[in-house]
């Protein structure tokens, strides 16, 4: 069954198309890398299927259900540009207000559990405005991460990590994988998503240029799918 | 019971942030006090013309320090994006805008109740003689206002004009429940019983709060998301 199903998207800023007729699925278990320059459209389609954006045209199916379904959003981990996580409360007052908006049936339970996973049990009681740039980003990924979701939809997951950081999230998102997730990621940093992406996708412009697995040549040379395909 | 409990999760995390920061409370407050201070240059305390304004003066307090309030409701989401990952989380976008509501209404009536001993003192009124009604008029008024304001929050929340749009389109909104507001706490703060002939005023602000809590919770999906 296909755990994404991307199916005649048109998204328009004003009369920009920022997406032009995308479509694609993306199985389940799958690890796709959303490529293509600044302003290519990831992040706008990443929204849309995240639920926070309503295209003009098109649908996107997930797990066979509408975005905006609550079950939908609920099997869901987003990391966005943002770290979503609130500087007046506590790492652990973060992570339980998400807990209880996902249902959880021990939200205090799975919030400790994820702040020792990203290290930040030490400091759960301190408020996130005290924390390091890093130590936030570490929230905003257990902030994802907490409710064990289906699909993790990251945009820009590795920016501004460092590379204790980058090898935590990668291990992860190994681990989600292995339990059967469907990870989509947007990114720049090619190498560090290679290590996990097996399907790649291109936007140029907001179209869809290449769609598939990943081609064996971008293992040595990330760049050859821009080279190929897109802009050099 | 999930969806009364995501709406207090919302309203609690709304109260915990803002009586941490105190940023737009303390802001309310100092406001209400001081048109309060300043307005009682303006009349004499002792005069019965103070009976025939005190509605108007309150409400219009109230109103305008709410505004304080209620511009901060959705724009403290902004920072971190944290409007991002409440909309994309499984709650339901009514729960999330009740809990909002909720939270602003709590909000609001803690400045109400610390305006009106200021405005008893500054003004020699004995305004808790119908203290029960009073009540009843002061939460029913605050609701209407804020289910509105909550709402316009969400609406103007993306706007560089925020703090000025926001009062823009709510005062005309509010303008039905101000007015019964106004006539009946001008009679409740004379000590007097809402007569049979003024009771329409607060059918009026019953079915004011029932038609625009139920268009805020029938409309906000489609305010959150763009």
């Amino acid at each position: 069954m296909s755990a994404v199903a991307v199916e005649g998207i048109w998204k328009y800023y004003g009369d920009y198309p920022a997406l032009r007729n995308i479509e694609f699925s993306v199985r389940e278990g799958q690890c796709l890398a959303l490529l293509g320059r600044n302003g290519a459209g990831k992040t706008t389609l990443l929204r849309i299927m995240a639920g926070l954006l309503r295209p003009q045209r098109g649908e996107i199916r997930i797990l066979d259900k509408d975005s905006r379904h609550p079950q939908t959003r609920a099997s869901i981990g987003v990391i966005g540009h943002g770290i979503g996580v609130y500087d007046e409360l506590s790492a652990l007052e973060n992570l339980l207000l998400f807990g209880r908006l996902y249902g959880l049936n021990d939200p205090h339970a799975a919030a400790m559990e994820w702040l020792r996973r990203t290290s930040l049990d030490n400091v759960a009681g301190s408020l996130v405005r005290e924390f390091s740039r890093g130590m936030r980003q570490r929230l905003a990924v257990a902030r994802a991460f907490l409710h064990n979701p289906s699909l993790l939809l990251l945009d820009e997951p590795f920016t501004s990590l460092d590379d204790r950081a980058i090898a935590l999230l990668q291990s992860l998102m190994q681990s989600a994988l292995e339990r059967g997730a469907t990870v989509i990621m947007s990114t720049h940093q090619l190498r560090e998503a290679m290590q996990l992406a097996t399907y790649v996708a291109l936007l140029v412009r907001g179209k869809l240029i290449f769609h598939g697995e990943r081609p064996a040549e971008m293992l040595q040379d990330p760049t050859w799918l821009y080279r190929t395909y897109g802009e050099s | 019971m999930l969806y009364l409990r995501q709406v207090w999760t919302v309203a609690g995390k709304d109260l915990r942030s803002e009586l941490r920061t105190k940023e737009s409370l303390n802001a309310a407050i100092s406001f209400a006090i001081v048109i309060l201070v300043l307005f009682s240059f303006a009349v004499d305390p002792s005069a019965d013309q103070i009976k025939e304004i005190s509605g108007g003066l309150l409400w219009l307090v109230f109103a305008f320090a709410g505004a304080l309030i209620l511009n901060r409701s959705f724009a403290r989401e902004l920072g971190n994006d944290c409007l991002d990952a409440l909309v994309s989380s499984p709650i339901p976008g009514s729960a999330l805008f009740l809990g909002k509501a909720l939270g602003n209404f709590v909000l609001l009536t803690i400045v109400e109740l610390v305006s009106l001993p200021i405005f008893g003192v500054l003004y020699n009124t004995q305004w808790a003689r119908q203290l029960w009604m009073l009540m009843t008029i002061l939460l029913l008024t605050t609701w209407g206002v804020t289910v509105i304001g909550t709402m316009f929050s969400a609406l103007t929340v993306n706007l560089r004009l925020r703090e000025l749009m926001l009062p823009t389109l709510i005062y005309p909104m509010m303008i039905p429940a101000l007015m019964s507001a106004m006539r009946l706490t001008t009679l409740l703060i004379a000590g007097e019983p809402i007569p049979a002939g003024d009771e329409i005023w607060i059918r009026l602000l019953i079915g004011f709060d029932i038609i625009f809590t139920a268009l805020a919770v029938g409309l906000v999906e489609v305010v959150l998301v763009g």
